[in-house]
């Protein structure tokens, strides 16, 4: 580990036990328990969707703690919460409020669009997202103790996930490649700190652990998210914008964990019932796409 | 020696780092076949809700069963939840080869999450071993027959019933492989004296053959 600080260490244990499980956005105590028997290994407590984020407008905020309390009172496994970037002050309210983890999360109205929240501060991991390696780096270096795609929030289109899972494995393929007297100039590029390109230099992978986030909708969309590189799934708007939550929801742990079991995710996915609507990236004008959030 | 780690979610990947470490095979295990062979089986860190009910849509929930008469396991945070015969206020269901009552996330949230000192007494030597607490469980009430390996002050968080080795904490998110070479250990010794090999898949057959007649049945 690039820290080894025993906070650290804490933080990013629990990420390591989310491992190749699924993470479900919820909004209310009903929905939380049916992710919990669904097989979710935590849920995202919220007041709305992504998807329904999109179609309301306006400034999206940090859900209320009462939503986000109701559901921790439901279910016994973590609950992680949405702050908005560079907000800290959400963030603190998750942290007393005994949030799991917390995402920094574009998904959200940014709060300060130059910088995002120091997490080193505080005692409860977070998660935060990324289109790039120069991006993820930043973010670990910020204290983040996993990181995860940015995706198209709630639009049930896999190709921005994709395009930003491949653009990370592909750097890191690279980064192994380099000479030590290349390391300078790469973090450079990158934009990251140097330590942290030497760590993924030494390892091949991120210091912390890297799951997919942003438009999964169906069980191969994880299944392609697995064999890509991803740890672990978060499904937001696809499960409970589906015409039956709990089939899909159970399919959905299932192909994540059997996700190089072909049959097994064939036989999962049949008769599941309408998937999410879904939105073409090119339909969304520049000024709506959220992984352009962040920076 | 070939020490299984059941992969369906978790943090698998850092046991087999450790056994690997210390020289052993450590094959990931989904499925009840992949059972076959190993001389004992790690069941890792994760969410003891989801492993539960992995466990039984694979059907390597029965398999389990069969395979822990004569094979070592070793359960750590959700894997000791599992293998308990009891859980305090919980549903979630257990495979009940461990003679202790556990209480899930009994310390609290993730903030409450902590790096403390075990006293460890491995083999008569006593020393101690640095864990690591993540919305960890704790083991309320051990049988009679139930050694205590390891405490947290006072509070058992290491312990042994014959086969069945179990921790509260996680050694594999350390560089300390001491409590996964007492668990090879185990291994070993009921390797050895369990004999030849032949007679030891019989009853794995017979585990794998039920499940499959069990889900033919329900196909058709």
């Amino acid at each position: 580990m690039w820290n080894t600080s025993e906070d650290y260490k804490v933080k990013v244990g629990l990420a390591e036990m989310l491992k190749g499980g699924v993470i479900m956005d919820v909004t209310t105590p009903e929905q939380a328990k049916i992710a919990e028997d669904a097989g979710a290994v935590a849920v995202m407590a919220l007041e709305r969707i992504p998807a329904d984020i999109r179609a309301h407008g306006g400034i999206a905020r940090m859900s209320d703690p009462k939503v986000i309390r109701a559901i921790q009172e439901a279910v016994s496994i973590p609950v992680m919460a949405k702050c908005r970037i560079g907000h800290f002050a959400e963030a603190q309210v998750l942290e007393a409020l005994g949030v799991d983890f917390i995402d920094e999360s574009e998904v959200l109205t940014p709060a300060d669009e130059e910088h995002h929240i120091d997490k080193w501060k505080f005692k409860v991991p977070f998660v935060c997202g990324c289109r790039d390696l120069g991006e993820a780096l930043r973010r670990v270096a910020e204290g983040a103790a996993m990181i995860r795609t940015k995706g198209e929030a709630g639009t049930g289109n896999i190709v921005e996930a994709v395009r930003h899972m491949r653009s990370v494995q592909a750097a890191i393929r690279r980064i192994t490649t380099l000479g030590d007297d290349e390391l300078v100039a790469e973090a450079k590029k990158l934009g990251a700190p140097v330590e942290l390109v030497r760590y993924v230099k030494e390892n091949g992978k991120l210091p912390v652990p890297n799951f997919a986030a942003g438009g999964v909708a169906t069980p191969a969309d994880a299944s392609l998210m697995m064999q890509l590189g991803a740890e672990s799934i978060f499904v937001g708007s696809g499960i409970f914008k589906s015409e039956n939550p709990a089939a899909r929801a159970r399919a959905i742990v299932l192909a994540t964990t059997h996700y190089m079991d072909f049959d097994l995710v064939a036989r999962v996915s049949e008769g599941l019932g309408e998937a999410m609507p879904g939105l073409d990236i090119k339909e969304i004008p520049e000024e709506q796409r959220m992984a352009v959030r962040g920076w | 020696m070939k020490i299984g780690v059941l992969a369906l979610q978790g943090d698998f990947a850092k046991h087999q780092e450790m056994l690997e470490k210390l020289g052993v095979e450590a094959p990931e295990v989904r499925l009840p076949a992949e059972l076959k062979d190993l001389d004992g089986l790690v069941l890792p860190g994760g969410e003891s809700t989801t492993f539960s009910k992995l466990m039984k849509e694979t059907g390597i929930w029965d398999a389990l069963r069969f395979f822990a008469n004569s094979h070592p396991i070793f359960g750590t945070c959700a894997g000791l939840i599992v293998l308990a015969n009891e859980l305090v206020n919980q549903q979630v269901e257990t495979l009940r080869l461990l003679d202790a009552v556990v209480q899930r996330n009994a310390y609290g949230r993730q903030r409450e999450s902590f790096v403390g000192p075990v006293s460890l007494a491995l083999d008569g030597d006593e020393s101690t071993f640095s864990g690591v607490f993540i919305r960890a469980p704790k083991i309320v009430r051990v049988g009679s027959g139930v050694q205590v390996l390891g405490r947290h002050g006072d509070e058992p968080v290491l312990v042994r019933d014959g086969n069945i080795l179990a921790a509260t904490f996680h050694p594999e998110l350390t560089d300390d492989t001491r409590i996964h070479a007492y668990f090879a250990r185990m291994v070993d010794e009921a390797r050895q004296s369990r004999g030849p090999a032949a007679e030891e898949d019989a009853p794995l057959k017979d585990a794998e053959g039920e499940i499959r007649s069990q889900r033919s049945a329900q196909q058709g």
